[in-house]
């Protein structure tokens, strides 16, 4: 069996300028910051981001990493706006592909099943066709003479048919993994992180920990605790706190105390210079040592 | 309000924020088995007070990624929910695509036939200011019965046309053909001061009441388009004592609800 073990640093060593990357997780909940923060650190910029958008979205375009993300939102959860994407896109600094949420995970769904598109009745009728005006409609083959035809009012009927959205690389974040490279989620939910995974060329998982083939499963925790299975991946890294600040149960929640001081700092270019360089362009040793060093909320 | 909340010692006067309770309650009546997915804190004791009274079969998520039994106190700890079934955020699109849903999602912007702004305001490519962004808005809005709240009813939220059409509005979805109105339900719009639906010959909004306290003329100064206004407007109607006590003393002790909308 493989030995699939790596690190971060190896991980965001394989990003290139201009890529496009997939980043798991949902708003501020379970992101892999570490490879975010690595990234942030690198060389590497003229990213698109494609990702159901938190923080790492944020700080990548805070730290000029990007030139788009593709997204159906970007939001701190506990905070309703990211004011660093808030900045970016007010500042014309970032393009945009906004679709509906359900779009987006069509668009992931489209990638990992090798076809171009996949059809939808999201989008019909809204602005995300006209702000994407590459998105394309598709009329449906099945006409009234069609034997398949159940609803008449589907009868040719046009739906919105979403693009297949390839990652170049994606990357998520689990609770545990193992050297095989397969991922667990603790929490109830695994998000679109097997479809983030499926859609990319190179499938990078950081976890909290790393434990030996065949042993993720066990205890209180079921085998369906494993969504990701080692097909799904290329690599797997440690990464002890790495969703820090955003949430990831039963490990940590969501560090709020932090994510106001990240929100705060947009405020203002002075701010922002002194937080990036107390918690941004530091090792990831380092920013877990501040972390643990901060009074406790 | 003070001491301690029982039905008999509140104040007898309905607080506008209970009257939007009422209001939004109101929009899940005869509902059945379908998920109701409230966004805001009156929305969510309104879906509430409907689930423990006339709709009693409504399916509410813990907003994580489960299903709730019973309807609890919006202070509840996430470890003393009861659950009844996953439903992680992949799940939900299986319930939006179905069309068991009635979603009440809020609106930056809202205009006469309904599309609703969640994304940006002024122009998408060079925003003036970046919202949250779509969301699930364009497909919640063709897949299945949409409301929407909005606190803050003025000239800035109720306009001639929103800046970025997010959720899909009855005039779009008409031009949009039939895979957009198939399933196409804007039904009702709650708002601080009064209660709205579509349900007009052109399917433009119509004032449906007013809440206590407002009157139609404070409803159309702060509107930024024609609203039709049936001779038959009526007041909000006013919780049944079993909602009051409902609201006041089990879902909503600490009176979030007045955080949201001030009397």
């Amino acid at each position: 069996m493989a030995d699939k073990r790596t690190t971060v640093e190896d991980m965001v060593g394989e990003l290139r300028s201009g890529m496009t990357i997939g980043i798991g997780g949902w708003g501020s909940r379970r992101k892999p910051m570490a490879v975010v923060r690595a990234l942030c650190r690198s060389a590497v910029t003229d990213l698109t981001v494609v990702a159901y958008g938190g923080p790492d979205v944020g700080l990548l375009c805070a730290t000029g990493k990007v030139r788009k993300v593709v997204c159906g939102f970007v939001t701190l959860d506990s905070i309703a706006l990211d004011p660093h994407w808030r900045a970016a896109r007010q500042h014309g600094k970032v393009e945009v592909m906004e679709v509906d949420e359900g779009m987006f995970f069509l668009g992931l769904q489209a990638a990992a099943w090798r076809v171009p598109f996949l059809p939808t009745r999201a989008g019909l009728g809204s602005d995300v066709l006209t702000i994407n005006p590459d998105i394309q409609l598709v009329r449906s083959p099945y006409g009234v003479a069609s034997p398949y035809l159940s609803d008449p009012a589907d009868a040719d009927v046009e739906l919105v048919a979403m693009p297949a959205l390839h990652l170049d690389a994606a990357i998520v974040h689990a609770n545990r993994a193992d050297t095989a490279g397969n991922a667990q989620v603790l929490s109830p939910d695994a998000f679109f992180d097997p479809l983030f995974l499926g859609a990319a060329e190179r499938r990078f998982v950081t976890a909290e920990r790393i434990v030996e083939n065949g042993t993720l499963a066990g205890g209180t925790n079921p085998l369906s605790s494993v969504p990701i299975h080692r097909m799904l991946t290329d690599a797997v890294a440690p990464a002890p706190g790495g969703a820090h600040f955003t949430a990831n149960p039963p490990d940590y929640g969501r560090d709020e105390a932090f994510q106001k001081e990240y929100a705060a700092a947009a405020g203002d270019p002075a701010e922002w210079e002194a937080f990036a360089h107390r918690y941004v362009l530091v090792t990831e040793d380092e920013y877990q040592a501040r972390i643990r060093g901060r009074a406790p909320a | 309000m003070s001491g301690p909340d029982t039905l008999t010692n509140v104040s007898p006067g309905v607080t506008r924020a209970e009257s939007c309770v009422i209001a939004c309650a109101d929009a899940w009546r005869g509902a059945g088995e379908i998920m109701a997915s409230p966004f805001g804190t009156i929305p969510s004791l309104g879906a509430r007070v409907a689930k423990l009274t006339f709709a009693p079969e409504l399916v509410l998520t813990d907003g994580e990624a489960a299903l709730m039994v019973g309807a609890p106190p919006l202070a509840t700890r996430p470890g003393e929910l009861v659950r009844e079934a996953t439903m992680p955020y992949r799940s939900v699109f299986d319930v939006v695509w179905s069309g068991r849903r009635h979603i009440m999602m809020m609106a930056s912007q809202i205009d006469r036939t309904g599309n609703q702004n969640i994304s940006a305001i002024g122009d998408h490519h060079h925003p003036k200011v970046q919202l949250v962004g779509v969301r699930g808005a364009p497909g919640n809005s063709v897949n299945h019965p949409t409301s929407y709240w909005v606190p803050d009813h003025s000239v800035r939220t109720f306009v001639a046309h929103v800046d970025v059409v997010s959720g899909v509005g009855y005039g779009r979805a008409a031009a949009a053909g039939s895979g957009a109105l198939r399933f196409h339900d804007i039904r009702r719009v709650v708002s601080n001061l009064g209660v709205f639906d579509f349900e007009t010959p052109d399917h433009t909004m119509c004032l449906r009441s007013y809440h206590p306290g407002v009157t139609v003329d404070e409803i159309v100064a702060a509107t930024g388009f024609e609203l039709t206004i049936p001779d038959d407007v009526e007041e909000t109607r006013l919780p049944t004592l079993e909602e009051l006590d409902l609201i006041r003393v089990v879902l909503d002790p600490g009176t979030l609800r007045e955080r949201e909308v001030r009397t």
